[in-house]
C-alpha cells in the first residue's frame, strides 16, 4: 500500500494542476472580472484534460512523455538575478529595442526596458490589476483565444506576460523583444505566460518573442498570445525557438485582423525537445493580408509540430503560408495547415506551401495540409513536397571543386533561406542567417 | 438561343430528375428484417456454403457487434438502423439459361433501360457481363471463352462451392473481417458478388464487368468482390451501377479485394450512379465501401472511379504496395449535386522498395453538396526510393456547396519523394469569355471546361466505359457535358 507521500508523487499532472488551482485561487481577488473567467477555464480543462493522440489535431504529437515529469507549477524565485553577460546573446543587443523580460515567469525589471510614453509596453499583471486598463481588458482579454484544453489551462493560471498596446497612427520606432528565461533552479517547471497585444488603427509594430531555458532541467511552457490588429494595422511578429534540448513549448497564438490589416508571423524552430505551434488567424475584415512563414531545422529526437489555421471570414482577403523543414537524425516534423474559407469570403486568395527534406533514415515527416472551402469565387491552392536535394545542382557544385558535404549544406541553406526574404529587421535577419548556417554546418565565408 | 448562365445551369441541375429511377417488379425471396447470428447462419445455409465459410461469417459478425460506426468522415447523415434491414433478397425464379430468350422479359427490359443489351455487348464490345440483380447472379456470359484460357469468372457463391481453395486462401487477406465497421458487416452478411481468377501469365482477352443494382425496396446490398491476378497476368475489370428511385435510404456496404501477384496488373474501373436522393435531400443510397488491393513485386493496381451518385459516399480505394517496384494508381472524378455528400480518396501504403504511386482526384461540387478528398500517402522506413505524386483539384459551382481536401502524408524514409498539390477554383469568367468570343455559347463552354477538367481521369477509363461515364456526368451536372 503506498503511503500518502507516494500518492502525491503518483498524482497525474492534471490532478496536480487542479489542486494547485485551488491554492492559487485563494490568493486572487474575488471580485476581479478575470476571476470568473479563470473558474470557467479550469472547469473546461478539467473536463477536457490534456489532448491525446486520439484527437485529430494531435494525431501526430503526443504529450505523454512530457506530462510524466513532476513539474513545479509555481516555481520558487531565485535569490540572485541572472547576470546580463550570461544572457546578452539572447537579446538583439546590437540595436536599441524595448524589452519585456521574465525570469521563471516573474517580471525582471533589471533586464527590461518598458515604456508608457505614447505606447504601452508593459506587464500583463498590471493590465489585469490596474483599473485604468479595465476597458482594454474587458474589450480584448480572452476574446479570441479558443476554449481548447491547453488554452483554458493557461487562462486559469495566467497572471504574467507582456501587455503591448499601440494606439492609433503610431509607428513604433524600434522592435519590441519579449523574453522568457527559465533558470531551472528546481527540477522541472511548468510555465504559463500570457501576452496581449493590441495594435490600433494604422499603427505599426515589430515584435520578437523568445523562450530560453538557462539550465538542463525540464521546462514546459504553455504560452497564449492574443493579437488584435485594428484597421490598416501592421504587425510583424517573430518567434525564435532555439531552446535547449530539455525545454518544450506549446505556443497558442491567436490573431484577429480587421479591415486592410497586415499581419506576418515568422517562426524559426531550431531547438527544444518538443515544440507545438498553434497559430490561428481570423480575418474579420475585408482586404486583410496574412503571412505565415517558418523554417524548421531539427536533429536528434526533436519534435516540432506546426498547426496553423487561417480562417477567411471576410471577402477579398489574402493569406500566404510558406513552411520549410529540414529533418535530421531521428527528429519528427509535423505540418498541419488548415485553410477555411467561409461562404461570404468571396475572392479569397489563399496559398499554402510546405516543403520538407529528410536528411536521415530515422527522421519522420507527417503533413496534413487541409483546405475547407465553402465559397466558389476563390483561388486556393496548397502544395506539399517531401524530397531530396537536386542531384544536378549537387553535381554542378562538385564539378567546380566544392566537397559533397559542403555542397549539400549550401543547397540546404539556400532551401531554408528563402523564408528569410521577408524578415524586415536587418539585425534579426543577420542573426537567423547565422543560426541557419550554423545549424546546417555550412561555413558561409562571407558576411550576410 | 438565350444566354445560358451559371444560374440557369444551377436551376437545370436542381430540376434534373434521376433518369434511371424505375423499379422492376420481380417477386423476391426476402428474409425478415433484422440481424442476428441466426440470420447470418440462414444466409450461409441459403447459399449452400461449406462449414468454414459459415464460421468465417460468424467470426465477422462477432467482431462487428463489438465495433462502433465510424464518425470521422466529413459527412452527416441519419445513421441506418441495422436491425431494420433485410439482409437477403434474391430474384425468385432462379433460372439457368442457355440463351438469352429464356430470361424473364421483365429483367431484359430493365437492362435495356439501363442501356445494357446483353447480345449486343456479346457481339460488339466483347464484354462478359456477370449481372447481379439484387444479390444473386442470374446471367453469366462468355464463360466458355474465358474458361478456355483458364480464367475463372463467376459469382462469389459459386466460387465458394467450386473453388474453395482459392477463396479460402484470399478472402479477407486484404480486407480482414475486423478491418472496419462496414467491412465486418459485409463479411458477415454478404449475399453475393463476383469472383475472378486469372491464371499465371494469362492476359484476359476482354474487359470483365458486372452491373450491380439495388432493386428490392428496403434491402441493403452487400456485395463481395474478389479479384486474383496470378503471376504475370493482366485483367481489366469494370463495375458500374444504377439504382431505382426510392425515398427510403438504402444501405450499400460492399467490399472489394484485389490481389496482384508478382508482375500482375489489375485495372479496376467503377462508374457509380446510385440514386443520389431527391433535390430536397430526401432519400438516396448510403454508399460505404471498402476497396483495397495488394501488389506483390512488380505488380500494378490501377483504380479509376467516376462517382456521381449516392446521397452519402464513403469510399477509399487503396493500394498496399508490398512488393518491390510495385505501382499503385488512383484516378477519380467525384461529382456531387443537391444535398449529396462525398468523402472519398485513397490510401497508398508504400512498403516495398522503388514503389510508385499516382493520385489524380477531381472533385466537382454543385447545389448544396459537400465534396471531400481524404487521402493518405504513407512511406514506410524500408520503402527506399518511393515516389508519389498527388493532385487534387476541386471545382465549385454555386455558392452553397463546399470542397474540402484532407491529405495525410507520412514519410519515414529519407529517399522518398512525395509531391502533393491541390487547387480549388470556380470556372473562370475569362475562360467562359474566351469561349464566348469564339462563338461557343456559355452552356457549351461550361461543358467544355468541365470535360477538360475531368479529362485526365476520363482518359483512363476503358473505351467501353468511357461512354457511360460521360452519360453519368451529364445526368449529374448538366445536359451537354462531352
Amino acid at each position: 500500500m503506498p503511503n500518502g507521500n507516494l500518492m502525491i508523487e503518483f498524482m497525474s499532472l492534471k490532478e496536480k494542476l487542479l489542486s494547485s488551482y485551488l491554492a492559487f485561487e485563494d490568493n486572487l481577488e474575488a471580485d476581479s472580472p478575470i476571476h470568473e473567467l479563470r473558474n470557467k477555464a479550469i472547469k473546461n480543462f478539467e473536463q477536457k484534460g490534456f489532448p491525446t493522440k486520439k484527437e485529430e489535431a494531435w494525431k501526430y504529437t503526443s504529450l505523454n512523455a512530457l506530462l510524466k515529469n513532476d513539474y513545479s507549477v509555481f516555481p520558487k524565485q531565485l535569490d540572485k538575478s541572472i547576470d546580463f553577460k550570461d544572457v546578452k546573446k539572447y537579446f538583439l543587443h546590437d540595436i536599441d529595442t524595448y524589452k519585456v523580460v521574465f525570469v521563471d515567469g516573474v517580471y525582471s525589471s533589471f533586464h527590461s526596458e518598458t515604456t508608457h510614453d505614447q505606447i504601452d509596453v508593459c506587464l500583463m499583471s498590471s493590465a489585469l490589476n490596474k483599473t485604468k486598463y479595465k476597458p482594454v481588458i474587458e474589450a480584448y482579454y480572452n476574446k479570441i483565444a479558443e476554449d481548447d484544453s491547453l488554452t483554458s489551462l493557461n487562462t486559469a493560471f495566467a497572471k504574467e506576460g507582456a501587455y503591448i498596446h499601440i494606439p492609433k497612427h503610431k509607428e513604433v520606432e524600434k522592435p519590441i523583444e519579449i523574453l522568457y528565461f527559465s533558470t531551472g533552479n528546481e527540477a522541472a517547471v511548468f510555465l504559463q505566460p500570457r501576452n496581449l497585444i493590441v495594435v490600433g488603427e494604422n499603427a505599426h509594430v515589430q515584435i520578437i518573442e523568445r523562450h530560453q531555458s538557462l539550465s538542463k532541467n525540464e521546462v514546459l511552457t504553455n504560452s497564449v498570445t492574443e493579437i488584435f490588429a485594428e484597421k490598416r494595422a501592421f504587425v510583424d511578429y517573430y518567434k525564435i525557438q532555439n531552446n535547449v534540448a530539455s525545454a518544450s513549448l506549446i505556443d497558442n497564438t491567436y490573431i484577429a485582423q480587421e479591415r486592410e490589416s497586415n499581419c506576418k508571423v515568422h517562426t524559426f524552430s531550431f531547438g527544444g525537445k518538443l515544440t507545438r505551434n498553434n497559430l490561428n488567424f481570423y480575418q474579420n475584415g475585408e482586404y486583410c493580408n496574412s503571412t505565415l512563414k517558418g523554417v524548421t531545422i531539427l536533429e536528434n529526437k526533436q519534435h516540432v509540430d506546426h498547426n496553423t489555421l487561417v480562417h477567411h471570414i471576410a471577402p477579398n482577403c489574402e493569406s500566404h503560408q510558406d513552411y520549410k523543414g529540414i529533418f535530421g537524425d531521428a527528429s519528427t516534423g509535423v505540418f498541419n495547415g488548415r485553410v477555411i474559407v467561409e461562404k461570404d469570403a468571396q475572392k479569397t486568395d489563399a496559398f499554402q506551401q510546405n516543403n520538407n527534406i529528410l536528411v536521415d533514415d530515422k527522421a519522420t515527416i507527417n503533413a496534413k495540409p487541409q483546405l475547407e472551402i465553402f465559397a466558389d469565387d476563390v483561388k486556393c491552392s496548397h502544395g506539399c513536397t517531401i524530397g531530396q536535394l537536386d542531384e544536378d545542382a549537387l553535381f554542378y557544385m562538385r564539378s567546380r571543386g566544392i566537397a559533397k558535404k559542403e555542397a549539400r549544406a549550401l543547397l540546404m541553406y539556400a532551401f531554408a533561406n528563402t523564408v528569410l526574404e521577408s524578415v524586415k529587421i536587418p539585425e534579426l535577419k543577420r542573426r537567423i542567417n547565422k543560426l541557419i548556417a550554423h545549424k546546417i554546418g555550412v561555413n558561409l565565408g562571407f558576411e550576410v | 438561343m438565350g444566354k445560358f448562365t451559371e444560374d440557369d445551369l444551377k436551376k437545370e441541375l436542381e430540376t434534373k430528375e434521376y433518369e434511371y429511377g424505375f423499379y422492376t417488379d420481380i417477386e423476391s425471396d426476402t428474409f425478415p428484417v433484422g440481424l442476428n447470428e441466426g440470420i447470418v447462419r440462414a444466409i450461409s445455409e441459403k447459399k449452400e456454403e461449406p462449414e468454414w465459410m459459415t464460421t468465417w461469417r460468424l467470426e465477422a459478425f462477432r467482431y462487428w457487434q463489438e465495433m462502433v460506426e465510424p464518425e470521422w468522415a466529413n459527412v452527416h447523415y441519419e445513421k441506418p438502423n441495422f436491425q431494420n434491414i433485410s439482409y437477403y433478397s434474391a430474384p425468385n425464379k432462379k433460372p439457368k439459361y442457355n440463351s438469352i430468350d429464356e430470361v424473364d422479359p421483365e429483367l431484359l427490359d430493365t437492362f435495356k433501360r439501363l442501356g445494357i443489351s446483353l447480345d449486343e455487348q456479346k457481339k460488339l464490345a466483347g464484354v462478359a457481363v456477370d449481372i447481379v440483380m439484387d444479390s444473386v447472379s442470374v446471367a453469366t456470359t462468355f464463360k466458355k471463352t474465358l474458361a478456355k484460357k483458364g480464367i475463372i469468372f463467376c459469382s462469389i457463391s459459386e466460387a465458394i462451392k467450386e473453388h474453395p481453395e482459392l477463396v479460402k486462401k484470399y478472402i479477407g487477406s486484404v480486407v480482414p473481417q475486423r478491418d472496419n465497421f462496414y467491412a465486418a458487416l459485409n463479411s458477415a452478411v454478404f449475399s453475393d458478388g463476383s469472383f475472378c481468377y486469372i491464371p499465371k501469365g494469362v492476359r484476359c482477352p476482354m474487359e470483365l464487368s458486372t452491373y450491380f443494382r439495388i432493386n428490392q425496396a428496403g434491402t441493403g446490398q452487400f456485395e463481395r468482390t474478389l479479384v486474383i491476378a496470378d503471376e504475370g497476368s493482366y485483367v481489366s475489370y469494370l463495375e458500374g451501377c444504377t439504382a431505382p428511385s426510392r425515398d427510403e435510404n438504402q444501405l450499400h456496404a460492399a467490399v472489394v479485394e484485389l490481389i496482384a501477384l508478382d508482375n500482375a496488373e489489375i485495372k479496376y474501373s467503377t462508374v457509380q450512379n446510385w440514386y443520389p436522393g431527391g433535390k430536397d435531400g430526401k432519400g438516396g443510397v448510403y454508399n460505404f465501401v471498402t476497396k483495397r488491393g495488394i501488389c506483390e513485386a512488380n505488380a500494378k493496381i490501377s483504380w479509376t472511379q467516376v462517382e456521381t451518385g449516392s446521397a452519402v459516399t464513403w469510399k477509399y480505394p487503396s493500394c498496399i504496395l508490398k512488393g518491390d517496384n510495385s505501382i499503385g494508381e488512383f484516378y477519380s472524378i467525384a461529382v456531387t449535386n443537391n444535398y449529396q455528400q462525398a468523402d472519398t480518396g485513397t490510401k497508398m501504403i508504400h512498403i516495398g522498395k522503388n514503389t510508385k504511386s499516382t493520385i489524380i482526384s477531381k472533385g466537382i461540387s454543385a447545389g448544396k453538396s459537400q465534396n471531400s478528398y481524404r487521402g493518405l500517402v504513407k512511406i514506410n522506413p524500408k520503402a527506399d526510393n518511393a515516389r508519389n505524386f498527388s493532385q487534387c483539384d476541386s471545382l465549385l459551382m454555386g455558392n452553397d456547396c463546399g470542397a474540402h481536401t484532407f491529405p495525410y502524408i507520412e514519410v519515414k524514409n529519407k529517399t522518398a519523394q512525395v509531391e502533393h498539390e491541390a487547387t480549388t477554383s470556380k470556372i473562370g469568367e475569362d475562360q467562359i469569355f474566351y469561349c464566348n468570343q469564339r462563338g461557343i455559347n456559355t452552356e457549351k463552354a461550361i461543358a467544355l471546361i468541365v470535360n477538360g477538367f475531368s479529362k485526365e481521369v476520363l482518359n483512363k477509363l476503358p473505351m467501353e466505359f468511357a461512354v457511360e461515364a460521360q452519360k453519368l456526368l451529364e445526368i449529374s451536372l448538366e445536359g451537354s457535358v462531352g
